[in-house]
């Protein structure tokens, strides 16, 4: 990421004052937060995607003096820290408008009308992806695949569901936001919140609405309902008198009579799925041909000097 | 007939069906209970012996999964719930834990007893505000509760359980770039071996779990592995969720017994929209390969399904009736592996923007004759030949949809889709395109 200058509210203009850092009291403050956040995990590294998150709920983007700071608290340099930053779409380089207003436009919500939401607002707002309304009001984006294909076409505002969307409704939502508007998403709280205030929660400080909103939206409980309406039911479970015994102290010991066998275990994460594989025909990655296996061929590659170099810049150094 | 069996879903419509007091109204924690009783290794025993498998795609068996920790060292042990669920036309994990995130509490609780982990953590990806909200009060919950804390429910086991928000990349949801992402790094697939059970978080033992299956696991230890196994075929145990959207009448969450048939799912949700009927669909979300109107009947388990062509992935059957050009469809999901290749190896990251490429001309009804063999020769470089599977899964719905309507392609060496598919004709609502012969994406 380059350096960038901040102005508050707006976009860059050229010749702005360059904010270098936060001022002491919130400097220590992040500092706080920063800790808390640290101390969920075993090794501090893992605070940085978080702590990205609450760099900006306090700027509204991942900003320099944010990435400095992230730097300087776990002891990266600010180049492994834009590394990271640069990777995920959800950290900002751009000071981001109050509410993210995202048009999935996957295939499923595209053919649905999610492109003829998306034409509606690019006219309607006169803004294309990635780009902020003049009044910082709404920053616009085509969003992937959302996990509510059964509402689909879906609009998300500030991540929260605004689900069956129409080009009429959708621009109806837009409207509201930028008139200050309290809008509610179909499925979350009963109000969006502002994009600091989302990431500060996506930062793992809770804002106290777990409860507001619906449990699930009606295509959700489709096939709980109609089982009830059918009288459908999984088969009962046997005898449950023989579990609901006291819990006795039982120190049972960990499971690991296994030695790891042939098969190997395959991704289950719901995101990419092997194709035309099954479980344990894997394609032979890390054969021989495989660029880890290469010989050391420079310094970085056996030094441990190059490797733990910590590159520094000037003008996005925390001050 | 098949018909419906809910068993996570079962108390979705209950008043403030996310709390943990609902949760133990209707029996929850019975499963952790009987956990604790139990000796570790039994509890994975009986989870082999259920033949659970991954929830999350690839149906790898969930206790094998487990049994490939390594002996304990002393060291620490760690279950990771993949909750990244971003695989296109994939909806059930997000309403899952957005309706009863205790399940998966409980489950992870279980899990973490059945491995010997003290410290768990859950990573949501960051797309989801309401759910990571609600699933950080569950955690919240069932530490005052002492489901999860110090000495778990008196016996002795401590469990701290880390609630991780991502920050959108698709990538993440491939096991080994969720831990690199949850170290803190970019989010990039590791090169396996090492497998997560041996070296995983932080190098150390790791299980990773998608949501659904941690969330299958407390029934099996309510229940039994024979009451598990009651439910779908010999080689495809249990109940899942089945996820339509599209051009059904009654979309949403269908929790079934593996084995169910689109056909028997259909009925259920009232079929294909009304005057119009199916064309193609997915039957577990855009890496599988499509399926069309003849494979109404093939069982959805992972055997069936694989025996068909495709993969029954995450069960997530999007729909797509005549009006819909498979040309549109596959360009799009193109669009999308390009947008979220994370650039680690060549031919996923050159691949899916030369895939990208001809499709869009393909699209606008530029191709040239050679086009189709184009796409198969691409293809056939980036399957197998990819770091991972998300290069795999951008050739399915290309091989599959040339397979299956070859005409289309070579129609668009002249004519554009939208021209011979408008798309105000696939929309739920009545529009007038501003603009014809749009190309995909504004990552493209």
């Amino acid at each position: 990421m380059s350096v960038e200058h901040e102005v508050p509210g707006a976009g860059r203009v050229a010749g702005a004052r360059h904010a270098t850092g936060y001022d002491e009291a919130t400097r220590e403050r992040l500092a706080a937060d920063a800790a808390a956040i640290m101390a969920r995990y075993p090794q501090e590294r893992s605070a940085l995607l978080p702590m990205l998150h609450l760099v900006q709920s306090e700027d509204g983007y991942v900003s320099p003096r944010g990435i400095a700071f992230c730097a300087a608290q776990l002891g990266l340099s600010t180049a492994e820290v834009s590394a990271v930053a640069t990777f995920y779409t959800q950290f900002k380089r751009h000071p981001n408008g109050t509410y993210t207003v995202g048009v999935c436009t996957n295939t499923l919500c595209a053919v649905m009308g999610g492109d003829a939401i998306w034409e509606e607002l690019t006219e309607h707002l006169g803004i294309d992806h990635d780009e902020t309304t003049e009044d910082g009001a709404i920053t616009l984006e085509r969003i992937e695949c959302n996990a509510a294909c059964d509402y689909a076409p879906v609009v998300m505002v500030n991540w929260e569901f605004f689900d069956d969307q129409t080009p009429d409704s959708a621009r109806d939502v837009v409207d509201r936001l930028r008139a200050g508007e309290r809008v509610a998403p179909t499925r979350g709280a009963s109000s969006v919140c502002s994009f600091k205030e989302m990431s500060r929660v996506l930062a793992g400080f809770p804002d106290g609405r777990a409860d507001e909103g619906v449990g699930a939206g009606p295509a959700t409980l489709r096939g709980t309902l109609l089982a009830k309406e059918k009288g459908w039911r999984a088969p009962d479970f046997p005898d449950v008198a023989h579990v609901e015994g006291q819990v006795s102290p039982s120190g049972g010991a960990p499971a690991a009579q296994a030695q790891p066998e042939e098969t190997k275990p395959a991704a289950t994460g719901a995101g990419p799925t092997p194709a035309g594989q099954q479980p344990g025909a894997d394609p032979k990655v890390g054969a021989e041909e495989s660029s880890a296996q290469r010989p050391a061929t420079t310094p970085s590659d056996t030094s441990a000097e190059g490797q733990q170099r910590r590159q520094r810049t000037d003008d996005a150094k925390e001050s | 007939m098949t018909t419906l069996a809910p068993v996570l879903s079962a108390h979705w419509d209950a008043d403030r069906s996310w709390t943990l007091a609902t949760y133990e109204d209707n029996g929850g924690y019975r499963g952790l209970r009987r956990a604790l009783n139990m000796q570790a290794a039994d509890v994975v025993t009986m989870v082999k012996e259920s033949g659970l498998r991954g929830r999350g795609g690839a149906g790898f068996p969930t206790g094998m999964k487990w049994g490939f920790l390594p002996p304990p060292d002393g060291g620490p042990r760690y279950l990771v719930v993949n909750a990244d669920e971003s695989e296109p036309g994939t909806c059930k994990d997000i309403p899952l834990m957005m309706a009863n995130p205790q399940s998966l509490v409980e489950g992870v609780a279980i899990t973490s007893y059945a491995i010997g982990c003290h410290h768990a953590f859950i990573y949501v990806r960051g797309e989801v505000l309401h759910v990571y909200r609600r699933m950080l009060r569950a955690v919240e919950e069932a530490y005052a509760a002492g489901y999860l804390g110090k000495d778990v429910l008196g016996s002795g086991f401590d469990l701290d359980v880390t609630v991780h928000a991502g920050a959108g990349a698709y990538i993440c949801g491939e096991e080994t770039a969720l831990l690199d992402s949850l170290e803190g790094l970019r989010g990039q697939p590791r090169l396996k071996p090492p497998f997560p059970a041996v070296a995983g978080l932080y190098a150390r033992p790791t299980v990773v779990n998608n949501v659904e299956s941690v969330a299958s696991v407390p029934g099996i230890l309510v229940g039994g592995a024979q009451w598990f196994t009651s439910m779908g075929t010999e080689r495809s145990a249990g109940h899942g969720l089945f996820s339509l959207s599209g051009h059904v009448q009654r979309p949403g969450q269908y929790e079934a017994p593996l084995g169910i048939t689109l056909r028997e799912l259909l009925d259920m949700a009232g079929g294909v929209r009304e005057g119009h009927e199916l064309k193609f669909w997915t039957p577990g979300g855009s890496s599988t390969p499509i399926f069309t109107a003849e494979h109404l009947d093939v069982p959805l388990d992972y055997e069936s399904v694989g025996k068909a062509g495709s993969m029954l992935g995450t069960r997530a059957l999007q729909i797509f009736d005549e009006t819909v050009s498979v040309v549109r469809a596959v360009t799009r999901w193109m669009a999308f592996y390009k947008h979220e290749s994370c650039g680690k190896c060549t031919p996923c990251r050159e691949g899916t923007f030369w895939l990208l490429q001809v499709l869009q001309r393909l699209e606008a009804g530029q191709g040239t004759s050679g086009d189709i063999d184009l796409l198969l020769d691409l293809c056939d470089n980036i399957l197998g030949r990819s770091f991972c599977a998300l290069g795999d899964g951008a050739t399915s719905p290309v091989t599959s949809a040339v397979k299956y309507f070859r005409e289309e392609f070579e129609a668009g060496t002249h004519t554009p889709a939208d021209v011979l598919f408008p798309p105000e004709r696939s929309a739920l609502f009545q529009y007038t395109p501003r603009r014809r012969t749009q190309l995909a994406g504004v990552h493209a």
